[in-house]
């Protein structure tokens, strides 16, 4: 694991001291992280795997296992190797920015979070890891916060892929709760137990959700281009090489437990098509480098989509290939965009031109990724698109709907590398070519390193192919693969259809003006708007939010009090419906008219308290109710009881009279407005807790606690009146809190009159 | 078991003591503070005897149960009781450098501990009617705390929370006495006894109705929470913390207790009413915060949806959903404080907590953005902090349950507490100050940074501990789970062993 915390020291160091050793120590960090990835390269090409594990959470079946397999392995030596050159760039591009310091400290947690994500075994850990990445990808993309727009498109990048996050958990879970185990590795072995199971097409579309906002598929694609809002090199590092390929990555690791299944076929292949040919159209109609970098980044994301639909060993082994392949030349391409923007002071194609000259050696980096990005001989490129005819026609199903997605999405790629390597360079001389210049070495060493690695490894196929692409491929199909890798295969139909891909890629290459206005002719129409989509989601809950909002919360207090009321009407009598009514309690018929005429006058004091408009005359109505209680219990010889509410009573009556004096009048209103509703809902509640009462007084009362206190107040307790030892000793801690309450009460009544005063004086 | 009485005496003192040094402010905040210590110290020598062994009680005043009034700590009693200390003293602390000198003059630090009593009080009582009394105390002690201020949306604030709640407490009291009458005891132990034994069920239904009613105001579950988005925003920082860690929680506490241990959340139309309460509470709070622009009022909004998923722990009741129920409950109290205690410097730096009227803080104050996003991507159950094992503790219950509509719910909610989140931090963090000149903001001075700023590093603190070592909250909460659905441990503790 000390390959996994080399970058975290390495971080650790970047103080702000801005010292060159500090500014490339996460950049040393991460480059002995891919040595020490790099070392475990024999091992993984033998078809073994390492895992080690932890636990964390074992109720869960949460734990901290990862596994390294060669799917695993090119995701780490991509992310840490060009992790390295992307911060080493970054250090010289951001050289003297007062936020260097939180750049690299935000890309090194990205790379440790990308890092996890593909190092996991557990699914739950992945998801963790997943997770950051998301939240590290949204303060990336808003790095330069000042603008609305890096705002906005942070936020969306956020939510979108947050979304699918989501929908991915549940996913997970279902998986989990199917198969048995959250361990990656553990799946494959449950693979029919879940293809079988009745959940398998909601945990399908649910993982299939996260890997596909993720990694930026159609129709949800859009965040993708629109988080370009970020620094150039987070761009080329998150946007391109690694992060967006996390959805991918997922696909490839649960393979072998989901796919194989017509509808994964199906949804792969035709969603991943159909975002590679789209996003191949959208890049010709950019004008901006950057953005035309971006949606061959989602040609390049719906091409391993739609090739990992196909369950053929050859056509996982073109996905794998073009994964590094793409990684190579997009993350270089990226990275001299990056030069042009900062040394010729523009991304726009139509004010770069005659650039060969001044920035001969970025060009040499351009005209290199470029020509493996268009598949020309001898570039590992060229590999990969044969890969990829092969593999098209060896998806047994659909071969010819394959092979004209890939077709036409080359044929475009072809003429986008031609616009990036030729019009900057070789156009005519602009006015940023008279002050462009080379970059420092740091900024040039990436995108040179990466382009050369295009040209080495398609000369030498064997590196990555035996070493990487194979065990990986193996890991996906669950059976040894052993794909050869050549340059040369001969005359065959992979090879035709090359030649067809360049012939279309220059015919569109140079039709490319026509193009463009017509698509933007096409775009003023309202065309390609899935945006607009995200757009509405976004405004209906914020309007749905207001309206709710207005409608619950209308700050009227009367209103508050209607609907809580109504609540416990409407609980109390379902508890009644529930129960069944009960019957008249016993005794009911032995009731006396003296009585009679108590309830009669408790019934007109709490009426008169409610209809009444003087305050006096309510709260000695209140008092006559209470009374009329009190006078009650003592027919049932519960004298002390009665004492006690009548001093109550009085004691209330007499201090509230007392305070109403000091108190306003209140404003008469003309004439008395019933409130229908109002006197519903209340007399809801009083019958319906006069029928609850009756059932209780329907019951034998228990008399366990009542005999106790009746035995033992005297002799135990040392009191006569019940009432009293109760409160005072037996339920002693009862009155402590009340006391509590009203010294409390007391002294909250002070504060507030002081304030009032205090407030007074400060106005005067 | 001296420990039960002691977790009340010391607020009760403390209360005391400081209404007693109100003429030394001095005096005052260091034996608030100390008493807040003192609480947590007792606390967790509580909480280590109960998950050492098991439920402890205790009988106030000699008098056994179920005749007298009977203290008792089970393993959720004694978590709540612990994470309350854990507030407590984060809270007396924050106030210091928070509370208006003429606000502790007259109260403040009085008024909390009385809150503190009464939250406690409820935590550890096992009488229905002792509850009761609890409640009040928490009600006017945190009346008084929202009126202190005196200014007229305090006052306004004040009288709806103190309302609506009078409401939910005669609903309460009216069902202690109709059960009284039904069984003839309040002690809960015994109650888990008496209640299954009713041949009448009326008698249980509208009983059940009445606490439900009752518990879910106290809960500002959907629709009686009315109160709470009222009144939240409108005291002193210090004070809304407190509220919106605890208050709700204990309301959540006494549906739990109630309805496993008296009643059970599995009964008919019980579980029916709670389960669909849950799932609207989570989706209009969170839709309520995402149409606010003040700071606190979102945060108040997002209590309510939080609390949602708590109930859906107690309403799918199953042990894994009862299990997460009780971790939601643990992380929530501590990150839902401490949201508002940054929100409390928010509105120190810049001067406001109108999203409209603040930004520039990520640039000015970055460690503040830190100790923002930690609470705040924690709520938003991003991992691997607390929110996400809570939240994947409950959805993954919902799951298993098969109530796939209201894991959807869950989940989306979950979204869109990303998204109001992210409101805050795009407008009081990366926004640019809509005034230049105050782009700055005003520091902090020492003694004042100590005090707002120690608990909001300890709150996180914890925030990341229970994520990142969330093992050890999970067997506590399990175990805590598992005496709530066999509570033969805490009725033995009360009523001693019966045949």
């Amino acid at each position: 694991m000390a390959v996994v915390t080399a970058p975290v020291a390495a971080a650790a160091d970047a103080a702000p001291t801005g010292r060159p050793l500090a500014r490339y120590g996460p950049a040393l960090g991460s480059a002995t992280a891919c040595a020490g990835f790099a070392a475990l390269i024999p091992t993984i090409a033998d078809y073994s795997s390492i895992r080690v594990a932890w636990p964390w959470i074992s109720g869960l079946g949460v734990e901290l296992s990862f596994l390294i397999d060669g799917l695993a392995l090119i995701f780490a030596l991509l992310i840490t190797g060009i992790g390295a050159l992307v911060l080493a760039y970054s250090a010289s591009y951001f050289k003297g920015h007062h936020k260097l310091v939180r750049l690299l400290v935000l890309l090194v947690l990205f790379e440790l979070s990308m890092l996890g994500l593909v190092l996991a075994d557990n699914l739950i850990l992945m998801f963790v890891f997943w997770e950051l990445t998301t939240v590290t990808s949204f303060l990336l993309v808003g790095f330069d916060h000042e603008k609305a727009d890096a705002r906005n498109k942070a936020l969306q990048a956020l939510l979108v892929t947050a979304a699918g996050g989501l929908a991915l958990l549940a996913g997970i879970l279902l998986i989990g709760a199917v198969a048995g185990t959250l361990e990656a590795s553990a799946l494959p072995a449950a693979a029919a137990a879940l293809k079988a199971d009745p959940l398998y097409p909601a945990i399908l579309v649910l993982v299939l959700l996260g890997a596909f906002t993720k990694s930026a598929q159609f129709p949800f694609h859009f965040w993708l281009p629109n988080a370009m809002a970020a620094p150039t090199p987070v761009s080329a590092y998150l946007h391109s090489a690694t992060m967006v390929k996390a959805g991918v990555y997922l696909l490839a690791r649960l393979t072998p437990a989901l796919g194989g299944t017509g509808p994964w076929l199906w949804t792969l292949t035709i969603v991943g098509g159909v975002t590679a040919v789209l996003a191949s159209i959208w890049a010709l109609r950019q004008t901006d480098l950057k953005l035309t970098l971006a949606y061959t980044t989602v040609m390049a994301l719906g091409t391993l989509t739609m090739f990992l639909g196909g369950a053929s060993a050859i056509a996982l082994a073109a996905a794998v290939t073009f994964l590094i392949v793409h990684a190579f030349y997009k993350a270089a391409l990226f990275l001299a965009v990056g030069i042009l923007d900062k040394k010729a002071g523009s991304r726009e194609i139509d004010q770069l031109g005659g650039l060969a000259r001044p920035m001969w050696r970025t060009w040499v980096v351009v005209a290199l990724a470029a020509l493996s990005m268009a598949g020309f001989p001898p570039f590992l490129g060229f590999i990969g698109k044969e890969l990829k005819y092969e593999g098209a026609l060896a998806v047994a199903s659909e071969p010819l709907l394959v092979v004209t997605f890939a077709v036409a999405a080359n044929a475009m790629m072809v003429a986008v590398a031609g616009l990036v390597a030729i019009k900057p360079f070789l156009g005519p001389r602009t006015a940023t070519a008279a002050k462009a210049g080379e970059p420092p070495f740091a900024m040039w060493l990436g995108p040179a390193v990466l382009a050369t690695g295009g040209l080495v490894f398609g000369i030498a196929p064997e590196l990555v192919g035996a070493a990487l692409v194979n065990p990986t491929a193996s890991v996906m199909i669950g059976d040894r693969v052993a794909k050869d890798f050549k340059l040369w295969h001969g005359v065959n139909i992979p090879l035709m259809l090359s030649i067809l891909t360049f012939v279309l890629g220059v015919v569109i290459y140079l039709a490319l003006g026509r193009i463009r206005r017509g698509l933007a002719a096409g775009e003023a129409h309202g065309l390609w708007a899935a945006e607009s989509g995200y757009d509405g989601v976004l405004a209906g809950t914020k309007a749905l939010a207001a309206w709710q909002t207005r409608v619950i919360q209308t700050g009227r207090q009367t209103q508050y009090f209607l609907w809580t009321t109504t609540v416990l009407a409407a609980l109390l009598w379902a508890g009644l419906a529930m129960g069944g009514f009960a019957v008249m309690p016993r005794g009911v018929e032995a009731i006396s008219l003296i009585e009679l005429t108590m309830l009669a006058l408790a019934a007109f004091g709490a009426v008169a308290t409610v209809v009444t408009r003087s305050r006096l005359l309510a709260i000695l109505a209140l008092g006559l109710l209470g009374s009329a209680v009190a006078a009650i219990f003592v027919f049932y010889g519960a004298i002390d009881v009665a004492m006690t509410q009548l001093l109550v009573e009085t004691l209330i009556v007499v201090i509230v009279a007392v305070a109403l004096l000091r108190l306003p009048r209140l404003t008469p209103a003309p004439g008395l407005e019933v409130r229908w509703g109002h006197l519903g809902v209340a007399l809801a509640t009083g019958v319906a807790t006069a029928l609850a009462l009756t059932a209780v007084l329907g019951t034998e009362l228990d008399r366990r606690i009542t005999d106790f206190f009746e035995q033992a107040s005297a002799t135990e307790a040392f009191g006569r009146n019940i009432v009293n030892v109760i409160l005072v000793d037996f339920r002693a801690l009862d009155t402590l809190g009340e006391i509590a309450v009203v010294v409390v009460a007391a002294l909250g009544a002070v504060a507030l009159l002081t304030r009032r005063r205090e407030h007074r004086e400060a106005s005067r | 078991m001296v420990l039960l009485t002691l977790a009340l005496v010391v607020p009760l003192a403390t209360a005391i003591l400081t209404f007693l040094a109100r003429r030394t402010p001095g005096l005052q905040r260091g034996l608030s503070v100390a008493g807040a210590a003192a609480l947590l110290a007792v606390s967790l020598v509580l909480g280590a005897e109960v998950v050492a062994g098991g439920p402890i009680a205790a009988t106030m005043g000699g008098w056994p149960a179920p005749f007298g009034i009977t203290l008792v700590a089970d393993l959720l009693s004694a978590a709540m009781v612990v994470i309350t200390g854990v507030i407590a003293l984060a809270v007396a602390v924050y106030g210091l450098g928070e509370i208006d000198p003429a606000e502790e003059r007259i109260g403040h630090h009085t008024l909390l501990h009385a809150l503190l009593l009464g939250v406690t009080g409820a935590f550890l009582t096992g009488d229905l009617f002792n509850l009761y009394v609890w409640f009040e105390v928490m009600l006017i002690a945190s009346f008084g705390l929202l009126a202190l201020g005196g200014r007229p949306d305090q006052l306004d604030g004040a009288i709806k929370y103190v309302a609506l709640n009078l409401v939910s407490t005669l609903a309460f009291l009216a069902g202690v006495g109709l059960l009284y009458g039904a069984t003839g005891t309040l002690n809960m132990a015994d109650l888990h006894g008496a209640v299954p034994d009713l041949d009448n069920a009326t008698v249980v239904f509208t009983t059940a109705a009445l606490l439900l009613f009752a518990f879910s105001v106290k809960s500002a579950l959907f629709p009686v929470f009315f109160w709470l988005p009222a009144s939240y925003h409108t005291p002193s920082v210090t004070t809304s913390a407190v509220f919106a860690a605890l208050l709700t929680k204990v309301g959540v506490y006494a549906l739990i207790r109630v309805f496993t241990l008296i009643y059970d959340a599995g009964m008919p139309l019980i579980q029916e009413l709670l389960l669909v309460a849950a799932g609207l509470t989570m989706l209009t709070g969170v839709l309520g915060a995402a149409a606010q622009n003040d700071i606190r009022r979102i945060l108040s909004f997002h209590i309510i949806s939080q609390i949602g998923y708590m109930v859906l722990g107690l309403a799918l009741y199953t042990p894994l959903a009862i299990v997460g129920a009780i971790f939601y409950i643990i992380h929530h109290i501590v990150v839902k404080a401490n949201l508002f205690l940054v929100g409390g410097v928010v509105k120190k730096l810049t001067g406001s907590e109108d999203l409209a009227r603040i930004g520039g803080l990520w640039a000015a104050a970055p460690w503040l953005g830190v100790l923002f996003l930690i609470p705040a991507l924690s709520l938003a159950g991003i991992p691997p902090l607390s929110g996400f094992w809570a939240k994947l503790v409950v959805i993954k219950a919902s799951l298993e349950a098969e109530h796939y509509v209201l894991a959807a719910t869950a989940l989306v909610v979950g979204l869109l507490t990303v998204y109001s989140m992210s409101k805050i931090w795009l407008e009081a963090f990366w926004k640019p100050h809509p005034e230049p000149a105050r782009a700055a903001g005003r520091g902090l001075d020492r003694g004042e940074s100590w005090a707002l700023l120690a608990p909001i590093v300890g709150l996180a603190a914890i925030t990341v501990l229970i994520g990142l070592v969330a093992a050890p909250f999970y067997a506590v909460s399990t175990t805590a789970a598992d005496q709530l659905l066999d509570p033969s441990a805490y009725v033995t503790a009360v009523l001693g062993a019966r045949p």
